[in-house]
């Protein structure tokens, strides 16, 4: 083959990687900063926050007790609603979850190294937005303490739950992703929490130093004995043993193709509860990859949500880089639009199918009773993520903010709209009726914000934020070769 | 001291420790050991380790996720308690897909976690050396190289040297017995 000599004199400069951490810094410095969230002492700001979210978690906990003590009459579930609040909520949060199972697997199996720095703290948002999902559906069938004839065990009746049911399929696998998130949030912990373990008696040192009195001292003894056991147990005595990182990484790597195809399985099982209805309006097949996108769409909207106060408190910005939320703005740009896709697809199928029940659906979503709720829906998915084409918004963090706040809001808009109006406008016009929530659904749902919260502080304050074990492999210095 | 459980050299950044583990190996070693913050990339090649056995438990869990899921929809939909649901079949294959689909993740993902685990023998709360007095930076900024006594080419002295013509920043000894 023909070669310019020239090419044999110029070697060519190596194209410029793009540094995952700003700054070169060093790995004690990843180390101390990440490790110095859990050891430092409470802040203030903290105590506050979780009392505030506690209170607001306080009204689930008041909701259900009045639900369970009263009837499902009080949420109200009538004709010709009966799914209403408590399933739109249910598909809101289990949405929320997806981009941390999207960020840790999908993006772990695409080499996309930026993933590390944001992973750990998506993670634990899926798990603490399926333990809030979990609570609608749970309590939706009224008697609660039957919730458990949804698994098939044998109970008194000897009858087995039905496997036809869409609604058995979600049993299995929101539970499946509930379990399978918490191995792979915990196994991708294990290296972080023996480095939190190998440095208490280092703080235990400083903080003894430091205690005045006697009975400040019992307490450090106290508090620093509970967290040597509670990390040395969690650690599980990893050591970092090259020979345990190999096995350790095919383990991610295997977790990580495990939860690919669960995490497009959720919410295409949750999707199909609608689809394989009759019901016009959700009587199609384009529902499982729409139900996917707005999920992811959603998801990464409530990761800068979380991610972007966070950086700014604990002074992240060197490990969660303008490159990280370029990334997951334009993320949230393609799944938005694919949403605005569907949506516009929607009503393409309404008028070619010439089904005239599947017409009326869609021209009253847009112009009928709950025509405010479908253009908040269109304005806060289809309008807010084109911001994020241009460069200067990417870079306008107040308003990244913002957008993304927008963007959790139109999504539980897209539930709403996607459930109320299918069924308060069915094939009877005599059954039709205008839903509303009751203030025992408002209230419930409210509150599963503050329980969110709740956990989401408890895990910010206990366990790593990120995951700097593996921010460190992807550093500038862990090259064993000298370059990158 | 008694006769110690190993000696430990520790290096300060990624490339050392990824030359010393090329030289161990290539001195013949078996019984040894990388100590490192992070998963080093290259390292596995370097100490010759093969490839991870984990795949075999995720295989076993997967299979036996999809015959659950499967033969629980036919026992109890077929077997046990035929009931007509909408005029659907008893049992077939298709509508219990998601079902069983949904198990074979789960039952796979546990079998990792329990391959990963059973592989690494972990959980194991003490190992000798964990007595290192510079173990806390292993798991921080440090890397070390560490070969046991019960390896046959081990020599209290010659095996001291070996290390320390590695260039490591120091080369302690280990003992198994836990300090009062």
């Amino acid at each position: 083959m023909f070669r310019p000599s020239v090419l044999e004199e110029v070697r060519p400069a190596d194209i410029p990687r793009r540094q995952i951490i700003e700054n070169d810094r060093s790995f004690s410095w990843i180390t101390q900063k990440v490790c110095g969230i859990v050891e430092g002492r409470t802040p203030t700001w903290w105590w506050v926050a979780f009392i505030i979210c506690a209170l607001i978690a306080s009204f689930t906990l008041m909701g259900l007790i009045y639900l369970v003590s009263t009837g499902t009459g009080v949420w109200g579930l009538r004709n010709p609603t009966f799914w209403g609040w408590a399933i739109v909520n249910f598909v809101f949060w289990i949405g929320i979850g997806h981009a941390g199972t999207l960020i840790s697997a999908i993006l772990c199996l695409l080499k996309q190294k930026w993933r590390t720095s944001i992973n750990r703290a998506a993670e634990a948002m899926t798990i603490f937005a399926v333990i809030c999902a979990g609570i609608f559906p749970l309590f939706h069938v009224g008697r609660v303490w039957f919730g458990w004839w949804l698994f098939p065990l044998p109970n008194s009746n000897a009858i087995w739950p039905n496997f036809r049911s869409p609604l058995e399929w979600d049993v299995f696998a929101v539970s499946t992703y509930g379990t399978v998130s918490v191995l792979f949030w915990y196994m991708g912990m294990i290296p972080d929490l023996a480095t939190i373990r190998d440095r208490v008696p280092m703080i235990f040192e400083e903080r003894l130093a430091g205690a005045k009195t006697a009975l400040q001292k019992t307490f450090e003894k106290l508090y620093f004995g509970f967290r040597k056991y509670f990390y040395g147990i969690l650690a599980m005595g990893w050591r970092g043993s090259n020979r345990h990182w190999s096995n350790y990484e095919m383990a991610y790597l295997l977790l990580a193709g495990l939860s690919t195809p669960l995490v497009l399985s959720v919410h295409t099982v949750v999707s199909f509860d609608f689809a394989v209805a009759n019901l016009p309006g959700w009587h199609t097949t384009i529902f499982p990859p729409y139900f996917v996108a707005g999920a992811i769409f959603s998801g990464f909207g409530m990761v800068l949500t979380l991610m972007l106060p966070l950086r700014a408190i604990f002074g992240l910005q060197d490990l969660i880089t303008q490159f990280h939320i370029d990334c997951m703005c334009k993320i949230c740009l393609a799944t938005g639009s694919m949403v605005g896709y569907a949506y516009g697809m929607e009503f393409f199928i309404a008028w070619y199918g010439s089904n005239p029940y599947e017409g009326f659906a869609f021209i009253n979503r847009a112009f009928g009773p709950y025509a405010w709720a479908y253009w908040i829906m269109i304005s806060c998915n289809v309008i807010t993520p084109q911001f994020f084409w241009f460069r200067w918004a990417r870079e306008n963090l107040w308003l990244v903010w913002i957008l993304s706040c927008f963007i959790n809001v139109g999504m539980w808009f897209e539930r709403f709209v996607i459930t109320v109006t299918s069924l308060a406008n069915d094939f009877l016009p005599s059954s039709w009726d205008y839903f509303s929530p009751t203030i025992v659904d408002v209230f419930t749902f409210f509150g599963t914000f503050g329980l969110f919260g709740v956990l989401f502080l408890l895990f910010i304050r206990f366990l790593p934020l990120l995951a700097f074990a593996e921010i460190k492999s992807v550093s500038k210095q862990a090259d064993v070769h000298g370059h990158h | 001291m008694s006769k110690p459980y190993g000696y430990i050299a520790l290096f300060e950044s990624a490339p050392a420790i990824y030359h010393a583990a090329q030289s161990v190996r290539e001195a013949g070693y078996k019984r040894w050991d990388v100590l490192t913050p992070f998963p080093v990339h290259g390292l596995d090649g370097a100490m010759g380790l093969k490839r991870s056995k984990v795949p075999v438990f995720t295989l076993c869990g997967g299979v036996i996720g999809f015959i659950t899921g499967m033969l629980t929809a036919w026992y109890m939909g077929q077997f046990d308690y035929p009931l007509i649901v909408g005029g659907k079949p008893f049992f077939s294959p298709i509508f219990p897909f998601p079902v069983a689909y949904e198990l074979t993740i789960l039952l796979a993902a546990f079998g990792t976690l329990g391959g990963m685990f059973i592989t690494n023998q972990l959980p194991m709360h003490y190992h000798p050396v964990m007595n290192y007095d510079k173990f806390r930076h292993l798991t921080d900024d440090k890397f070390a190289v560490f070969i046991e006594a019960e390896d046959e080419l081990f020599s209290e002295t010659g095996t001291r040297e070996f290390l320390e013509n590695l260039g490591p920043a120091e080369v302690a000894a280990i003992s198994d017995e836990e300090e009062e």
